[in-house]
This record gives structure tokens, C-alpha cells and sequence, in this order.
């Protein structure tokens, strides 16, 4: 993956000095291990920081919404696919952008490792070859990089950039005969009662801090129905009942608009498993209406078509 | 120890509307409790949170001078949750005051100078408490001359429209009415924005302090008129809005750098201003 | 003031005694990551842990709190009238809690108690509560206590400091409630080997951490040369305005303060509130003086590290605890962020 970080930054440096675009949106190296800081580049004498490795994991698409310059980004597959569903959406137009296609090895999950660390803390952190060294005081310890994958990078059938203009890396081969619902549907088979407990638990040690809803791209709205006040719809205190409505209505208004990015998980300080309520969305849209969010600009999202043939089994 | 949180209990005794877009509405206010009114001592320039049980708080100018007694007054505008509810309540009704809260105009410092006061639209309020209080018998040999500009968008606009003609009829005071415009024949004062008219009455600033309160277009060009009269950034006085909910300096919202507006304003001198962040 | 030698065998009898006296709050290991949660057993407590996730600000000022309730029901008389909800302030004792943390409390009690004003129920509970602090042998990457003016075995702002030599804790009054209790629980006199162990892993600590900014530099730098400086745009460009800086910040407290209801009766609450919202500043005549991100973010750089500093003559509102490093999911480094700030430079050349 160092030879992406030279081609960004290459194609950084070109399409600034070449002024094909106004910036350039990628990422710089972390202040500390394992995670990275996106970075705005305008001067091409700044791309020299632009940097890649597996702590990639923040959605850049969630940086596009209604920019009204001419911005390249550095987009992994769910990146891009998240930029479709921003010109399905009109938050931004096509010619703006161009799009640095990154294909993706799946990103690291700093928290898994943390795990695996057991309180020792990294000062260090270098992948190669499949396999990420981890160091700190007195310890050294490598690890098999595809045991530590974010938990939907290792579920993802879309590694490769689904709109591109140009590529930083060769397209990868896709997962194959991957089942991303079992989880999904361990839920779905228990009784209510516990399916309320379950969620309940889940949720447990939300503190209303919205890093899920800031760090997904497709939560643009300028004002989210949890800050309206009139009506007020959601309460905004820890009381349990606001904060499940919280999770729940913002997992249905991702309905046909999440990529499973991971990034509300990514960034949770808490360490919610937020995805199990979207991907029981991306389940229910799969099966009713045969669609994959963001893999075409040419298709409508389900949810603001009509066809006749749609399933209206909750209609009776 | 008290709360500073916990509000008075008072009950609203009447409820007038003072502009013709019913907008705004003056509320008279009564403490239920004896013990309470007698602890809310207060100076025209400070401010007291309105509390509605079921809806919040609103922080509001005290519109009375503390020379008006058994009851406070505040002229409200309706912009929102609790205002529209509150411009709905009537006289009878139970709500809410905390306070008194920030900083007043500087009286002791005003003593024995003259006073010109300018303000717009429905920012008056606490500029009517400062002229009630300055022309109350027992202080107004205290003050030197005071003059005043108000205006605002029309005459239907106009606060405390008697009060206001009361005033001009005073020889203890001189009142500078004025609209933007208007279409009355019968209108009898001035017209024009506040700025012109300000320039154009000319107020001196010899020995004397501007108390500017209005809408933040209105204060930007009126600062110039009164710099170019002669008045000095330590005696222009000013009194800012901020979005507020403790109103006592806790809850950290309303600071422009290191003062806050509920605490340590909302009265600034327009020298003490310059020297904060541009972010109010 | 007294110290004593206390065993790990001994301690945890000790707890168990503290447990009946007071509640005690100790470092949990929920699965992930450690949090202060009141002990159900002496074995509960984990402290080998480095630091909670969550700061223990939330013991004396929890994210969403009653403070008044009102009935509103028609016929009710004293509906309408605001009242206070009844509290409970249990005599506490927080164990565990690291210097950092501990001298957090001092900074943030001139905000919430000062001369003019005293929010009660910070102030009961911070009254209540007995810490009895772990010296920090082995301070995390993320953590800069000492660049912050505290340190791994900074005693400030504790009852009693406890460090841990290996076979137990050397036990350091501190205040004169720290000296009562200590006085009370069984110990021994301290061997000089222990004392130098103590010492030895203070120096390895304060080692360990260095300095990462001049907070001098701070000081010498104006007001509006900070706030005007163009380094802002870089800073706020990947914060996505999130609560998870202010929110994990042991001196991060802003608070909301709403009205809920339920059929005829209402609560007002005070919740945890963040200068990252952009409602936070947001006027009812809708204006925002703080509309734009780099506004926002700006103003929580210059509230830590300039504001306050400059209003209460206090150091920074910071403590090096290192949360908002670790966990801000956008990797924006308040280090660096201060090392832009004393190292610009606005004046003309």
C-alpha cells in the first residue's frame, strides 16, 4: 500500500498544478497509531502528506456534500459508492469531481487490536505483506491482518471503486459467496421481547455524542430531526426510550442510503456495534426491492420510486 | 443556599400587544411570593430569565425601573418555542422569572453626565427602564441633558407608543421619534433611519455617554455617527444578545472569548467589545 | 502528611470496609474498556487499568439530570410552578481516579462555584465525594499531564494518593479528610525501599511523558492574534462536529438545559452540550454567530488553551489526559493544534 501513497500523491501534486481541480481531499499520517486524519490539500507543495495504509477507514465522501469547488477525493469502493448516492441526491454535481479510485484490502480496526493488546499500548504500527507489526514499550507482536479487519471490511463485496476517473492501486479481486446477515438474522430470530432487550443493551452506553450521524456520509440534513424543536420529536437526555428512537429513526433514513462503510462504528467512542441497525435495513431493501445502495447513478433508490411491482405486504 | 437555577413563581397581571404585527407583547408580572420581590433588587441593563414550565427559559430585558414597584414588565418578541406559547398565555397564569441577571448600565459612572440613548425596534426595552429610572423625581437632578433617538421600521412598530408621547411632551427630556417610513398623514415625528437621524439631531458627546441598543445592522452604522460626534469607544455603552440557558455564567454557551454575555454583560463599553473576538 | 504501606491483600479488605461506609466508585472493565461504576464488590474495581474511557466527570455532573419538576394539570393550584426535585447526596469516594482527572475537578469548580453563583448539585456532590487517587506509572503515548501543568503523581486535587509498588500501595495523605481516612485504615509504616520505588517510578514516568508544547507560548500571544490566525482552516477541516472531544474531556462542562413532559406533569433536565453542535450558539431570531464548522471548532481550541486561561488566571482548561486524542474518530490532535498556536505568529515581520 506505499505505492498508493506515491500515486495520490503524484496525481495530487498533477491535477493542482494542472488545476483540474480546486483541492484535494485525502488523508494524512496520524498524530498516534492506527488512524489516520483527513486532509484538505489546496497548495500542491502540501501533497507530500498526503499519505495511505489500512488506517483509512473514514468515509472522505462524508467532506463532499454541497461543495461548491472542484474537488478530487480519494474514494475506496463503499467511498465511491457513497458518492453516488450524493449525485442520486443533487449534493454535489459529477463534473466537480475526480474521483482517486483506490481499491481496498479491507481497513484495520484499531479497537479490535486494542483487544488483542490487552492494555498495552502501541506506539508503533507498520502493515506489510499481509501481516501488521504492532510495537510498543517492550512488546512487539504481529498480526495477520485479515483477523483485524474493521467487522464490514470483512463482509464487503464491493472493495473495488464501483466511479472512478482515475485509479491510485489495481483493482482487487471482490469477495465471493460472502453472507453479510448472519448476525442480521440471529436477531431477527428472536422473540420481540428479547429483540427489545437486545437493542436496549445495545444502545446501553450511548451518550448522545452523534459521532455515528457526523461521520456518515449520508447524513448531510441541516438540521437532524433529533435538534428540531418544533415539534420536538426525540428527547435529547440518555433516557432509553430517546435514545433507541434516536438509533432506530436514523438506521430508517438510511434505508437504500447506507454502504455499510463502517465509519459510524469507526467512530463510536463508545464502541456501539451502530451497523446492526443499518444493515437490518440494507437486509429488509435488499429482499423487498432487489436493490444495492450506490452502484448506479442511472437507478433511483427504491424509497423514491414507485413501480407497480413493489411488495406492499405492510399495506393491508 | 439558594438555587440559582430555581425560579420566582409569578403570575402574569396583564398582557399587552404592542405592535401592530403582534409580534410583541409586554407582560406585567407579579411575584407570588413577598419574600421573593423583595430579593429581586435590580438596575435598568440587566435581564432576567423568563421560565415557562413545560417549555423553558428565555433570557428578556427587564422593561420596569426599579423606581416602578409591585411589578416587573418585559417586552417580548415571538421567535420560537417558548415565546409562541408565552404569547398565548393570559393574565392569570402562573409562570416563572429568574433573576435579576448580568451587568446594568453604568450608573454610577452616568451620574452627573449627560445621557444620549439611541436605539430600534424592539431592542428599547431596556432603554425604557434607563428612562424611567433617570426621570423619576428622586434621580433625575442626577443626570445631566438626555436625549434620545428611537425608531423602527413604521409607526405601528413603535414600543410603548404613549410612553413614548408622554416623553416628547417632557422638557426634562429630549425625544427624537422616528420611522423608516410611513404612509400616516398624521405622523408627527420623525422620518428616517436611526443612524440619519441621530447625525442629524447631533447630540453633543461634551461630558456625555451614548447608551446604543437596536438591531445589529442599526448599531453598525450608528457607531460611526457617534465616533464622528465626538464620542470615545469607553463611552459608547452597548447591551448584547446571545443565546442563553443558565444565565449565570455555568452552562458555557454565551461567552464571546472570555466574557460572558449573561455574566460579565450583556452591558460592554464599545471599547471592551473591540478587544473580543469578532463572533457575536 | 501520613503515609502508609498497605498490601494489595490488605487493600482489598480495606475496600471492602470503605464499601459500607461510603459508595465507592472504581474502574470497571465493561468487555472493551474500563469506566467509574459504583462496586458491588471489592473485586470489581480494576486497578491495573490505565484510564476509563469515559473522564469521571459524570460523578459529579452525569450527562442528563433532573434538576426541577412542575406539575401542569388543570385544576392543580401549583401548576406551573417550578420546583426542586429531591436529591440524594451519599457520602462517595471515588477510587482510582488518576491526577489528571482529579486536578480537572479543580479546574472546572471555578466555573460551577464562584462568588456570585454555585450550582448546587455539582457543588453537594463534589462535597460528598472522597478521592482517592492512583499515581500513573506507566502514562499512556496520548497522554501530556505534565506539558499541562499536572502530572502522573501530582497530588493536587486528591484526598490521598496511592502509587503502586508492585506488592501494594504506598498510601500519601494528602488533604486533611485524606489524612482522617487514612488514619483509619490498617497499614504499615513504609519500608525506605518502598519510598525509593515510589520516587524511582515517578521520575520513569515524568520521564516518559515530556514536554509536547510550550504552554507559555500561550500566554504571550494576544487574544485576536490566536483567534485571527490563518491556521484555523487547516485545523477544522476533518472535524465532523461530533461530542466525542467534549463529551470524554474531564473539563469540557457545557450543559443544555430542557423541558420534558409527560401527560400532566414535566421535569426539566440539564444534559451534556457541546460547542461542536452547531445549535449550540444558534439565536431564537435564527442568527448563529458560530454557523460556520471552523468557527466551532476554533472556539473549543480557544476556550481551552486562551479563554480560560486568560479569564480565571488559571493554567489550561486542558489536563493532558489524552481522551480526545485517542478517541477523536478524525485523529485532530489538541497537541498539535497548540503547537500551531504558540508557534504562529501574526505580527508584522
Amino acid at each position: 500500500m506505499r505505492a498508493y501513497t506515491e500515486r495520490i500523491r503524484e496525481a495530487a501534486k498533477r491535477l493542482l498544478t494542472e488545476k483540474r481541480v480546486d483541492v484535494v481531499i485525502g488523508f494524512r499520517k496520524g498524530t498516534i497509531p492506527l488512524v489516520n486524519e483527513p486532509f484538505l490539500v489546496k497548495d500542491p507543495k502540501d501533497a507530500d502528506q498526503l499519505y495511505w495504509d489500512g488506517n483509512c477507514g473514514v468515509n472522505l465522501a462524508n467532506y463532499l456534500a454541497k461543495r461548491t469547488d472542484r474537488v478530487a477525493v480519494v474514494a475506496k469502493g463503499c467511498d465511491t459508492r457513497n458518492i453516488v448516492v450524493h449525485l442520486l441526491e443533487f449534493q454535489i454535481k459529477r463534473e466537480q469531481l475526480y474521483i482517486l479510485g483506490a481499491p481496498c484490502h479491507g481497513m484495520l480496526d484499531r479497537r479490535k487490536i486494542a483487544g488483542e493488546l490487552k492494555g498495552k499500548e502501541p506506539t508503533f504500527a507498520e502493515e506489510s505483506d499481509g501481516t501488521v507489526k504492532i510495537s510498543g514499550r517492550e512488546f512487539e507482536v504481529t498480526l495477520d491482518r485479515k483477523e483485524f479487519l474493521q467487522e464490514n471490511c470483512s463482509i464487503c463485496i464491493h472493495r473495488n471503486p464501483v466511479l472512478y476517473d482515475e485509479l491510485v492501486g489495481d483493482l482487487v479481486e471482490e469477495q465471493q459467496n460472502v453472507d453479510r446477515y448472519v448476525d442480521i438474522r440471529e436477531i431477527e430470530a428472536l422473540l420481540p421481547a428479547d429483540r427489545w432487550q437486545y437493542f436496549s443493551k445495545l444502545v446501553e452506553p450511548c451518550i448522545r455524542c452523534y459521532a455515528c450521524r457526523n461521520a456518515c456520509p449520508a447524513c448531510y440534513c441541516p438540521t437532524c430531526f433529533v435538534d428540531e424543536s418544533r415539534p420536538q420529536w426525540v428527547g435529547k437526555s440518555l433516557d432509553k426510550t430517546d435514545t433507541l428512537t434516536f438509533h432506530f429513526l436514523r438506521a430508517y433514513h438510511l434505508g437504500g442510503r447506507c454502504t455499510d462503510c463502517g465509519s459510524c462504528e469507526r467512530a463510536c467512542p463508545v464502541g456501539i456495534k451502530v451497523r446492526k441497525f443499518t444493515k437490518k435495513l440494507e437486509k429488509d431493501i435488499r429482499e423487498l426491492y432487489g436493490y444495492e445502495t450506490g452502484l448506479s447513478v442511472d437507478e433511483r433508490p427504491p424509497l423514491d420510486t414507485y413501480r407497480p411491482g413493489d411488495p406492499e405486504a405492510f399495506i393491508k | 443556599m439558594n438555587n440559582p437555577y430555581l425560579p420566582y413563581p409569578v403570575r402574569i397581571r396583564s398582557v399587552v400587544t404592542e405592535t401592530e404585527d403582534r409580534n410583541l407583547k409586554t407582560f406585567e408580572l407579579v411575584f407570588l411570593r413577598p419574600e421573593d420581590e423583595a430579593r429581586f433588587q435590580y438596575m435598568p441593563g440587566q435581564f432576567a430569565e423568563l421560565s415557562v414550565a413545560g417549555l423553558g427559559e428565555i433570557p428578556i430585558g427587564i422593561a420596569t425601573s426599579p423606581t416602578e414597584k409591585g411589578f416587573i414588565k418585559f417586552t417580548v418578541n415571538k421567535v420560537g418555542k417558548v415565546t409562541h406559547h408565552l404569547h398565548n398565555m393570559s393574565p392569570g397564569e402562573v409562570m416563572g422569572v429568574r433573576g435579576p441577571l448580568g451587568n446594568w448600565y453604568p450608573w454610577e459612572i452616568l451620574e452627573g453626565k449627560n445621557v444620549v440613548i439611541v436605539g430600534g425596534g424592539f431592542a428599547f426595552t431596556t432603554l425604557r427602564s434607563s428612562i424611567v429610572y433617570m426621570l423619576h423625581p428622586e434621580n433625575r437632578a442626577r443626570f445631566g441633558d438626555i436625549s434620545v433617538v428611537y425608531g423602527a421600521r413604521s409607526p405601528g412598530l413603535l414600543l410603548y407608543k404613549e410612553e413614548l408621547a408622554e416623553w416628547e411632551r417632557r422638557k426634562d427630556i429630549n425625544m427624537h421619534i422616528t420611522v423608516d417610513s410611513t404612509n400616516d398623514p398624521t405622523w408627527k415625528y420623525n422620518v428616517g433611519f436611526v443612524p440619519a437621524v441621530t447625525k442629524q439631531k447631533a447630540p453633543s458627546s461634551e461630558n456625555a455617554y451614548a447608551i446604543v441598543c437596536g438591531p445589529p445592522i442599526m448599531i453598525k452604522f450608528t457607531l460611526p455617527v457617534l465616533t464622528d460626534l465626538g464620542f470615545p469607544p469607553d463611552r459608547i455603552i452597548t447591551s448584547l444578545e446571545m443565546r442563553m440557558k443558565c444565565g449565570i455564567g455555568i452552562c458555557g454557551r454565551c461567552n464571546i472569548g472570555t466574557e460572558y454575555v449573561c455574566k460579565d454583560g450583556p452591558v460592554f463599553t464599545l471599547e471592551k467589545l473591540s478587544g473580543l473576538p469578532n463572533e457575536y | 502528611m501520613a503515609e502508609r504501606y498497605i498490601s494489595k491483600e490488605k487493600f482489598t479488605r480495606i475496600l471492602d470496609r470503605l464499601m459500607s461506609r461510603y459508595r465507592v466508585y472504581g474502574p470497571v472493565f465493561g468487555g472493551m474498556y474500563h469506566d467509574f461504576e459504583v462496586l458491588k464488590e471489592a473485586g470489581d474495581a480494576d486497578l491495573s487499568f490505565r484510564n476509563t474511557r469515559l473522564s469521571p466527570k459524570g460523578l459529579l455532573h452525569p450527562h442528563s439530570e433532573r434538576m426541577f419538576e412542575y406539575s401542569l394539570a388543570k385544576d392543580d393550584p401549583e401548576a406551573g410552578i417550578v420546583k426542586e426535585a429531591a436529591k440524594e447526596y451519599p457520602a462517595t469516594l471515588i477510587l482510582g481516579i488518576r491526577p489528571c482527572d482529579a486536578r480537572a475537578f479543580q479546574l472546572v469548580e471555578l466555573n460551577y462555584v464562584t462568588e456570585a453563583f454555585q450550582d448546587p448539585w455539582w457543588r453537594n456532590r463534589r462535597k460528598a465525594a472522597v478521592l482517592v487517587g492512583l499515581a500513573c506509572n506507566e502514562p499512556c503515548e496520548s497522554c501530556f499531564c505534565t506539558t499541562a501543568g499536572t502530572g502522573p503523581f501530582d497530588e493536587t486535587g486528591l484526598d490521598i494518593l496511592l502509587v503502586d509498588v508492585g506488592t501494594g500501595y504506598v498510601a500519601r495523605a494528602v488533604s486533611k479528610e485524606g489524612g482522617t481516612l487514612l488514619g483509619s485504615m490498617e497499614g504499615d509504616a513504609v519500608p525506605s525501599d518502598l519510598t525509593e520505588e515510589s520516587a524511582r517510578l515517578q521520575r520513569k514516568a515524568e520521564g516518559q511523558l515530556g514536554k509536547q508544547f510550550n504552554v507559555d507560548d500561550l500566554k504571550s500571544k494576544t487574544v485576536s492574534e490566536l483567534f485571527n490566525a490563518p491556521f484555523w482552516d487547516e485545523v477544522q477541516f476533518s472535524c465532523i462536529n461530533c461530542g466525542t472531544c467534549t463529551f470524554l474531556c474531564p473539563t469540557c462542562w457545557c450543559f443544555d438545559i430542557q423541558d420534558e413532559v409527560y401527560k400532566e406533569r414535566g421535569d426539566r433536565i440539564r444534559i451534556w452540550d457541546s460547542c461542536m453542535f452547531p445549535l449550540f450558539t444558534h439565536h431564537g431570531s435564527g442568527h448563529n454567530p458560530r454557523a460556520q464548522k471552523l468557527q466551532r471548532v476554533r472556539q473549543r481550541f480557544m476556550h481551552k488553551l486562551k479563554y480560560y486561561p486568560e479569564k480565571y488566571k488559571d493554567g489550561i482548561a486542558c489536563v493532558g489526559c489524552g481522551r480526545c486524542v485517542k478517541h477523536c474518530p478524525v485523529n485532530i490532535d489538541i497537541r498539535h493544534v497548540a503547537r500551531l498556536m504558540s508557534t504562529s505568529c501574526t505580527c508584522p515581520a
